[in-house]
């Protein structure tokens, strides 16, 4: 593995780097090697690749939080190198009165000097009227394609995104954010994160999203980056198989119920939930969201074993079922986004594998492929958000592993191996998947990027399970009850 | 010919009269002595007083036996439909991922195909359970296979459909802690739970 960019850089910037390094990231060298020993196939991690971004030091202002929550989103993105600065203030070379130390002062041009407090002032809107330009050669020294500077305006935060191989300003960002520590802080600079991703390439971030997940029996949720777990069950029964519409403003869940599993939706915003209609004495469960919003796919158990039925959620009518399996289950559907088919498993080759039919219930056929009689049990699939894909997990000699569905080619590759791994859910980018993982020694969630194979623990808790990544999410479903 | 048949049926119940009080008079009622003193009335009056207090006891005896044979028997039907309920709590296991009924499994079964016959008013629910290792929600569907299994069994053997419901936790409640294939071997299993009509259960 090299740091940073493995192009050609000066000789500051690889004492720089070498200075910078033991700190940058051991936390994911450590998941990096894991992985490397757990991916077989599929994982292409090319470092340097990714545009590098540092995150200007200041102090004060407040908005020390939001710095940290923004870089680590930044950073959780996956698409960007995040250069850590030696020593911190260190590299301040700009800030009058503070004179600068240590070797990047050397590699500082005199009079290329960007006042820290005042320049936050004459930062316009328009962008590219900057006043205080940064030491743009010598951020490109350390690798830097974008700089970040985040600073107070009176009761706004301005947020300013350097192109740095432009010599330019980006993107000016200016928001009033709530206070740390209400409901709503983190969601909005999550936000304002993703807008900086946003600016910078072009495509939209995975920074305000949640995570429901499953733990002794009750629904939780967590911010992608970890922060805010907060209990969403809005009863003591025991509940299963959270999933987000796609609007993000409400779930549907299964609880047990006396002979029977009763399937729920939810409002994030207010906790009201509402039954599912239902015949009152099958087990319902493993629901899924069609696109739109307006049906309700799920796994129903009877005397005749388990089969895929929809329903009209909106009206609360319309029950309708897909497939018939006298001796075989049918269960676990998942929407592709554009809502014309359900993939799902069923058991009607021998042992549970991943099938595909029209969202009406036509066209059934096998999706995955597997080898009769060789390949282990397939369950659990989702849909990716950009419907190149169905993540799945695997029974892979007596344990499980994370496998992902190419829906085009129909080829499948395994992307875990280190433990069991099990029940992925992907980030709405289509390139990270939470999934649960022991392969720390407890159950627990952790998130991969498929594009790095970088993987990192979500949740350092025992007993999670069946997460649910959201779509991004309104801001309206910020608030909570 | 009236009074002729009167008098006939005056002097017929006189004969009968006579002939079943005669034999009893004489030693039952012995002439009151005409000396007798009060000492032997008091002894006389004392008797009697025994007599009933000996009657009274003999009745308090008798009904007391008799809730004694109550509460035996009352016992005795708690100890049956105790005997019988632990019968038919009898657990049935499953392989790895399968759902049909071992044959070492068979014979609780019958066991509560006859219950159930014995008893016309029992009603029960079958509880499937599965291991951790297989998929949650995968389990939820082989846990219902399981339960489904077992009411089969029950249904092909003459017990009504409607008397049995089922119910699957897949790997949702594990009867024993542990990540081993003693306790998985152990949570692969169907529960059965009396629902109705189990007050008193008779031996099949």
């Amino acid at each position: 593995m090299t740091a940073g960019r493995p192009d050609g850089r000066t000789a500051v910037f690889v004492a720089l780097v070498l200075a910078a390094w033991p700190s940058v990231r051991p936390a994911v060298g450590q998941d990096t090697s894991a992985i490397d020993r757990g991916v077989r196939i599929g994982i292409i991690y090319r470092p340097g690749v990714r545009p590098g971004f540092v995150l200007l030091p200041r102090h004060g202002g407040g908005l020390d939080s939001v710095r940290a929550i923004v870089a680590r989103d930044l950073d959780y993105s996956d698409r960007f190198e995040v250069i850590t600065l030696p020593g911190g203030d260190s590299i301040r070379l700009a800030t009058p009165g503070a004179p600068p130390s240590g070797p990047p002062s050397r590699a500082a041009r005199p009079g290329a000097v960007a006042p820290a407090r005042g320049a936050t002032a004459t930062v316009t809107a328009g962008g590219g009227a900057q006043g205080a330009t940064l030491n743009y050669p010598l951020y490109q020294a350390l690798g830097a394609d974008f700089a970040l500077d985040v600073t107070a305006g009176g009761d706004t935060t301005v947020v300013t995104l350097h192109d740095v191989a432009a010599g330019g300003v980006r993107r000016t960002i200016r928001t009033r954010l709530p206070a740390p520590g209400q409901a709503d802080f983190r969601q909005a600079v999550h936000r304002v994160a993703d807008q900086v991703l946003q600016a910078a390439l072009g495509t939209a971030g995975i920074a305000a999203t949640r995570i429901l997940f499953v733990k002794d029996g009750k629904v939780y949720q967590i911010d992608q980056d970890g922060a805010d777990l907060k209990l969403v069950s809005a009863s003591d029964r025991q509940a299963m198989s959270p999933t987000w519409a796609s609007d993000g403003r409400r779930f549907a869940y299964m609880e047990f119920q006396a002979g029977r599993g009763q399937l729920f939706l939810q409002e994030m915003a207010t906790g009201k939930r509402t039954p599912v209609a239902t015949t009152g004495k099958a087990l319902d469960f493993t629901p899924a969201f069609s696109p739109d919003g307006q049906t309700l796919a799920f796994s129903r158990a009877t005397e005749e074993g388990t089969d895929i039925y929809t329903i009209n959620v909106k009206d609360n009518c319309c029950l309708r079922r897909l497939t018939v399996g006298r001796f075989s289950d049918n269960l676990s559907p998942t929407f592709s986004p554009d809502g014309q088919r359900i993939a799902f498993v069923s058991t009607r080759p021998g042992l549970p594998q991943v099938y595909v039919m029209s969202a009406d219930g036509t066209n059934q056929e096998l999706f995955a492929p597997f080898d009769y009689g060789v390949t282990g049990s397939s369950n659990a699939p989702e849909w990716s958000p950009d419907g190149q894909s169905v993540a799945f997990h695997r029974d892979v000699a007596g344990t499980l592993q994370v496998f992902v569905l190419d829906a085009r080619s129909r080829t499948v590759r395994q992307l875990t191996s280190v433990g069991r791994n099990e029940d992925p859910t992907w980030a709405p980018d289509s390139r990270h998947l939470a999934f649960v993982s022991d392969r720390s020694g407890y159950r627990q969630l952790w998130i991969i990027d498929l594009d790095t194979g970088r993987i990192r623990p979500l949740l350092q808790q025992s007993g999670a399970r069946l997460p649910a990544w959201s779509p991004r999410l309104p801001e309206a479903t910020s608030s909570t009850p | 010919m009236k009074p002729v048949s009167l008098l006939f049926v005056i002097g017929l119940s006189a004969a009968v009269t006579a002939a079943s009080c005669g034999p009893k008079t004489p030693p039952e009622q012995p002439a009151p002595q005409p000396n007798a003193d009060s000492a032997a009335q008091a002894q006389a009056e004392a008797e009697r007083l025994a007599r009933e207090e000996a009657d009274r006891r003999a009745r308090e005896e008798a009904e007391r036996a008799a809730r004694a044979r109550e509460a035996e028997e009352a016992a005795a039907l708690a100890r049956t439909t105790e005997e019988v309920r632990n019968m038919l709590a009898a657990m049935i296991h499953f392989d790895y991922d399968k759902a049909n009924i071992r044959s070492d499994d068979a014979g609780t079964l019958d066991q509560k195909v006859a219950i159930l016959q014995a008893n016309p008013n029992l009603r029960i629910r079958i509880h499937g359970h599965c291991d951790e290792r297989g998929s949650d929600e995968y389990n939820l569907a082989l846990g219902n296979r399981r339960a489904q299994s077992a009411k089969q069994y029950l249904v092909s053997h003459g017990i009504d459909g409607g008397r049995v419901e089922t119910q699957s936790w897949g790997e949702e409640r594990p009867l024993v802690d542990g990540h081993d294939e003693s306790a998985w071997s152990q949570n692969r299993r169907d529960e059965f739970e009396i629902i109705g009509g189990g007050d008193a259960l008779v031996r099949p």
